[in-house]
């Protein structure tokens, strides 16, 4: 498989490469979300991003926001960026170009406030886009292998089949891009609480398994402070409905689509990964904020399983939509790409794997997912306080 | 007819049926052993297979998922009303 594992990509100045080349139009603060909004209604072909962020807390989030957003940038399906700021904003275009830095990708800003209001600066974004749309439609593409992929892992509407069938398949598919010489994160140190026995078993030296208990512990104390007595059952009501109990249960079945290959590195929060195999990096459980985090250290692609079925997609990543069950994969036919749930009528976990791995050689061969399709594209950044 | 039900581990002393369950229907495990629920176990949910003390463990994916806070018999529904997180 190794030897077919091959696509034709845009490899990055920074060497990685990218399966898209997309243009994203980036808000840098909340005050130009309705812009940003505006050039996506007349250009659908570019990236549009608007978010909650760029202003209104203090110091640590706000470094937050910029190493997540420079992250996306930096992200290689990116192929060039155009930066819309207020103004008055902490997360200026100036400092988020700054933290950017030299990508030798085509970025542009502009400023509200400077360019006249939002009607002048959408018709300069849009006449920005246009142009580097005409000019990352003459990059060339350059040959990739799963040597040069980073596969996020996310699950989302857990159910209880979850850990049997789509998050396992997942985690054997996993295990064959890393023997291949690719990366995946798994994420969500919520949940991974309950479950860190079987992970510190697995991780490759003692002091990646001091990080991981470390990071686990004080996930769980943050949980039990918010939570108190309720904290065993951090799980969504859909989860329970499904049968699942604890959120020990919850998340030894998450932790399955890691594979079973050593833990190779912990990562902070939208952290570019330094080792190739598998990482682990510190999220929420919260689904967007984690696919954000993963997606701004540079993964090209997201396997995404879900028992009680979502629709969410990221922008400019493909996410690959695995089911648990065959019942939300026919409910939801739109939404999802593969029904992991044959393996409960007698579908072997290699056969459900093998599809998931051919359906990522064909997403980075340019296969549109369904999330893609339907431009279901979620986007929020991790925050450790309150807004100021 | 019996329903199956999933035991991923040799060590889990419950298992997962595919399909509803109810009082006194039959559920087979994939070594083709059999045993009877006591109580109605919607498709998804945890039936155990063993007697699980108040206290002891309860056992999924090889690992422990939390305890039993109720006396537990073997062919009872496992859920949030009878399982908990250790404290």
């Amino acid at each position: 498989m190794s030897d077919e594992f091959t696509f034709e990509g845009w490899r990055r100045p920074d060497g990685r490469i990218g399966i898209r080349n997309h243009c994203l139009v980036l808000a840098t603060v909340v005050c130009a979300a309705g812009v940003v909004r505006e050039v996506g209604r007349r250009l659908p072909e570019v990236i549009a991003v608007e978010h909650p962020h760029g202003c209104g807390r203090g110091g640590p989030d706000i470094g937050l926001q910029l190493k997540t957003l420079a992250g996306l940038v930096q992200n290689p399906n990116i192929g060039g960026a155009i930066l819309v700021g207020l103004g008055c904003e902490p997360v200026s275009v100036g400092l988020l170009s700054a933290v950017i830095g030299e990508t030798g990708k085509p970025l542009k800003g502009i400023v509200i406030q400077e360019a006249g209001g939002s009607g002048k600066t959408a018709d300069q974004v849009e006449a920005m886009a246009r142009e580097m749309l005409a000019e990352l439609a003459e990059m060339p593409r350059s040959p990739g292998t799963a040597a040069d992929l980073t596969l996020a892992l996310e699950c989302g509407g857990s159910d209880t089949f979850s850990g049997m069938t789509a998050n396992p398949a997942v985690g054997k598919a996993v295990d064959r891009l890393v023997a291949m010489g690719g990366t995946a994160i798994l994420s969500e140190t919520t949940e991974m609480i309950g479950a860190l026995d079987p992970l510190l078993r697995r991780a490759e030296n003692d002091e990646i398994a001091a990080q991981l208990k470390k990071m686990v512990d004080d996930q769980e104390a943050v949980t039990r402070k918010i939570l108190g007595d309720f904290a065993d059952r951090a799980l969504a009501p859909g989860n329970v409905e499904s049968g699942l109990s604890t959120i020990a249960e919850k998340s030894l079945g998450c932790i399955a689509k890691g594979g079973s290959t050593p833990i190779r590195e912990v990562l902070a929060y939208a952290q570019r990964p330094s080792k190739q195999g598998l990482v682990v990096m510190d999220t929420p459980g919260y689904d967007a904020e984690s696919m954000t985090g993963m997606a701004a250290a540079g993964a090209q692609m997201i396997a995404f399983t879900t028992g009680r079925g979502s629709p969410a997609g990221f922008p400019g990543v493909p996410v690959i939509k695995v089911s648990s069950s065959s019942e939300i994969y026919e409910r939801m036919a739109d939404d999802i790409d593969v029904d992991a749930g044959r393996v409960l009528s007698g579908m072997t976990l290699d056969d459900a794997s093998e599809e998931i791995l051919s359906l990522l050689l064909r997403v980075a061969r340019g296969e549109k997912t369904k999330a893609e399709l339907n431009r279901q594209d979620v986007f929020a950044i991790a925050q450790t306080h309150q807004a100021l | 007819m019996s329903v199956r039900a999933v035991r991923i581990d040799a060590g889990d002393n419950v298992a997962v049926v595919v399909a509803d369950v109810e009082a006194g229907g039959r559920v087979r495990l994939d070594d083709e052993s059999e045993l009877t629920a006591t109580q109605p176990v919607p498709r998804g949910n945890k039936v155990a297979l063993t007697a699980i003390a108040p206290g002891e463990p309860v056992i999924r994916y090889g690992e422990e998922i939390g305890v039993a806070t109720a006396g537990i018999a073997a062919g009872d529904h496992v859920h949030t009303h009878n399982l908990g997180g250790r404290k």
